[in-house]
């Protein structure tokens, strides 16, 4: 278990060290204008110095290097023009709790009910009437097929009126982050409630049911001890990247509510050319892509004990 | 003979699929004696296994019960509805090994909880004492190391194994009647003989009866005192071992035993039984397998068959029997069988004795000499 756990981490950092070095090379094709806040007014000789303190006329394989290195002092840099020099990971940092506050937030609720909506739904396929069925699929469908734009604009128009909160983010009023989480948490509800019903009929028409039938035990015992644990295994996997993606933040809710998140940055970043900051935010989400991608496993491997025997057999393919 | 332990009768099963009707058992009746190994054969889809599954309210949720009753120590199981119902008669009193170990068993739990939730719900015992249990069950199923191999998981054993913890499982239950369908189906052939061993020391060990759902001929021959040849959704014949191998009377049991390989000759091709079962959709006239058997009279194809006794023990559903139907020729390999059973001293009645009237028989439904022509002719 151990070897699997290690051999897994460092195939994780190579991926990462890959990744960091390709996002670096594209970046620096860019047009050097991201890195200047004046590029009009400054003569060419400035600008090659600054260029030049900055790192940028090195050789390809030496700015990769001094980038990771920067990295691994945990500095990202700084913005050029976002906030003229202003270190990326005091903009991040004033930012992010926000989004992941709201995520966390909506992931609780997510699971809190997609997850008995998906045990309910997969349990009714036996009944008579197989009202849960019917009437979560109506709502899967809704929230799948309606654009989410829609959606979004109907909860807050209809949310604020109905409840009586306003229509924007306030921090200091908790009943204002009501309708972002919801329009936040719809998306993965739905997701969870899916599949989590398929997976548990699924496991609900295995042989190893029938015995456990067969031996006489509960109905109740065999849908938790037996049918959800089976079913759960392959949701469970995508849990951490869902928690750290929360960091993202959304950009729709966010700009729809106005909540001072994540969710524009990286967009903003581009579309005035802060080159730093572009750099800084996709190093970190590709990041915890990875990170996600490996706690996924790792969790698998705990929660599956047919999944450290791989270990021998080579790497698994995802 | 003794009482009977479980008696079925007259049971009909059906299947709503699409608001069709599917006629899975056609008022079937058979009784299972205690501390007999009975054997069902028949070809995949003759309704072998739905009748087990009913034995244990397992069958799916759009099956019911159109019919019929099953008696077990005084109580009709067919009016079981719910799972608290069940309770006293699954896993406590009648328990079961699947066909294929590999699917049977639970690979996120180990063998030992898997075996320990059997033994915790039918012989009340708990916490250590229970682990002892178990083990001594892996013991006795020929799993060594059993401490060891309490702590692990199904894919950590082979096929052989799994199947003996599954058998372990069905032990545990200490049931009175143990149902193995095909258990050795999907096994291979050098560890069938293994695990058919295994179940006849855990049959004289525990006293159980036994019922074998199988469509290999040559582990009825190892295994079973009495086998009952099912087609169609019916028991076309009944009888102990020898009677059904020896002296088969229906035309559907000459078909099963021509198309074993051993009987086969060399340079000639297998029999093998032309056509397909019927379509249980539709409502079957007559003799289900009249469309298939070279032998089908007349009648056959429109009034279902009596029952008749041939023996004691020996039943069998055919017009063949019928006083008034023309004399038979059994294929040459059957004949060859039957000179081998006549040696055995089968104790078999001078004359058939009709025990259920065929659909329609008698007198005053008019039926006339010709209807025992042979129907193939036209």
């Amino acid at each position: 278990m151990v070897k699997y756990i290690l051999k897994r981490v460092i195939h994780s950092l190579i991926t990462l060290v890959i990744v960091i070095s390709i996002v670096v090379l594209l970046l620096r094709q860019m047009p050097v204008e991201g890195y200047f806040n004046n590029y009009d007014k400054v003569s060419e000789t400035q600008k090659y110095v600054k260029l030049q303190s900055l790192g940028l006329k090195d050789p390809a394989i030496v700015q990769i290097g001094k980038y990771l290195n920067q990295l691994l002092h945990g500095d990202l840099g700084t913005s050029n023009k976002y906030r003229e020099n202003y270190p990326i990971a005091k903009i991040i940092a004033r930012k992010a709790p926000v989004s992941i506050e709201l995520g966390l937030l909506a992931l609780a609720l997510a699971i809190l009910i997609g997850f008995p909506l998906g045990i309910a739904m997969a349990r009714s396929t036996k009944g008579r009437w197989k009202f849960w069925d019917k009437f979560g699929t109506v709502l899967i469908v809704i929230v799948q097929a309606v654009p989410s734009a829609v959606y979004h604009i109907l909860i807050q128009l209809y949310g604020s009126e109905w409840f009586g909160v306003s229509m924007l983010y306030d921090k200091r009023d908790w009943r204002t982050w009501i309708l972002p989480v919801i329009s936040l948490s719809l998306g993965s509800m739905v997701y969870y409630a899916m599949w989590l019903r398929r997976y548990m009929v699924d496991e609900s028409n295995k042989d190893y049911i029938k015995l456990a039938r067969v031996k006489g035990v509960s109905s109740k015992k065999i849908n938790s001890v037996h049918i959800f644990r089976n079913a759960v295994v392959p949701l469970v996997q995508y849990l951490p990247e869902s928690i750290l993606f929360t960091l993202m933040g959304s950009l729709y809710v966010e700009s729809l509510y106005s909540i001072p998140g994540m969710g524009g940055l990286l967009v903003q970043a581009i579309k005035i050319q802060d080159n730093t900051l572009v750099e800084a935010l996709v190093v970190i989400y590709a990041a915890l892509s990875v990170l996600g991608l490996l706690l996924g496993d790792l969790l698998m491997a705990f929660l599956d004990p047919r999944i450290s025997l791989t270990r021998k057999e080579g790497s698994r393919s995802s | 003979m003794a009482e009977p332990l479980l008696s079925v009768q007259n049971l009909d099963f059906e299947f709503t699929l699409r608001s069709q009707v599917l006629h899975a058992l056609r008022s079937v009746s058979l009784d299972i004696y205690p501390g007999e190994s009975l054997a069902i054969v028949g070809e995949s889809g003759s309704g072998k296994s739905v009748f087990v599954n009913t034995l244990i309210g397992l069958n799916a949720p759009n099956g019911r019960i159109a019919g019929g009753h099953i008696y077990y120590h005084g109580q009709d199981l067919t009016a079981l509805k719910t799972e608290k119902d069940w309770k006293s008669i699954r896993g406590t009193k009648i328990a079961m090994v699947m066909q294929d170990p590999m699917t049977s068993l639970n690979p996120l739990k180990t063998i030992g909880y898997q075996i320990r939730e059997a033994v915790e719900l039918h012989q009340n015992v708990h916490g250590e004492e229970a682990k002892k249990v178990v083990c001594n069950l892996l013991r006795e199923v020929g799993i060594s190391n059993p401490e060891r191999r309490y702590k692990q998981y199904p894919h950590e054993f082979s096929g052989g194994m799994r199947q003996r913890v599954v058998i372990a499982i069905a032990i545990a239950c200490r049931p009175e009647i143990l149902i193995c369908d095909e258990p050795t189906t999907a096994l291979d052939v050098t560890i069938q003989a293994q695990i058919l061993n295994i179940l006849k020391q855990m049959k004289e060990k525990y006293h159980l009866t036994t019922i074998y759902i199988t469509h290999d001929l040559g582990v009825v021959a190892n295994v079973a005192d009495r086998i009952a040849v099912m087609y169609a959704g019916e028991f076309v014949e009944e009888g102990t071992c020898s009677e059904v191998f020896y002296d088969p009377r229906h035309p559907y049991t000459w078909a099963l035993l021509s198309s074993l390989p051993q009987l086969g000759v060399k340079g000639q091709d297998l029999y093998s039984i032309a056509g397909t079962p019927p379509n249980l959709f539709h409502e079957v006239h007559g003799d289900a397998f009249a469309p298939r058997n070279p032998h089908a009279l007349k009648i056959d194809f429109v009034r279902r068959p009596p029952v008749y006794q041939v023996s004691d023990t020996h039943f069998v559903r055919t017009w063949l029997l019928d006083p008034r139907s023309p004399h038979m020729e059994a294929p040459s390999h059957i004949d060859e069988l039957r000179k081998k059973g006549r040696d055995m001293k089968l104790n078999i009645y001078e004359k058939p004795v009709l025990v259920k009237a065929g659909e329609g028989d008698g007198e005053a439904a008019g039926m006339k000499k010709s209807d025992f022509e042979n129907g193939k002719d036209e």
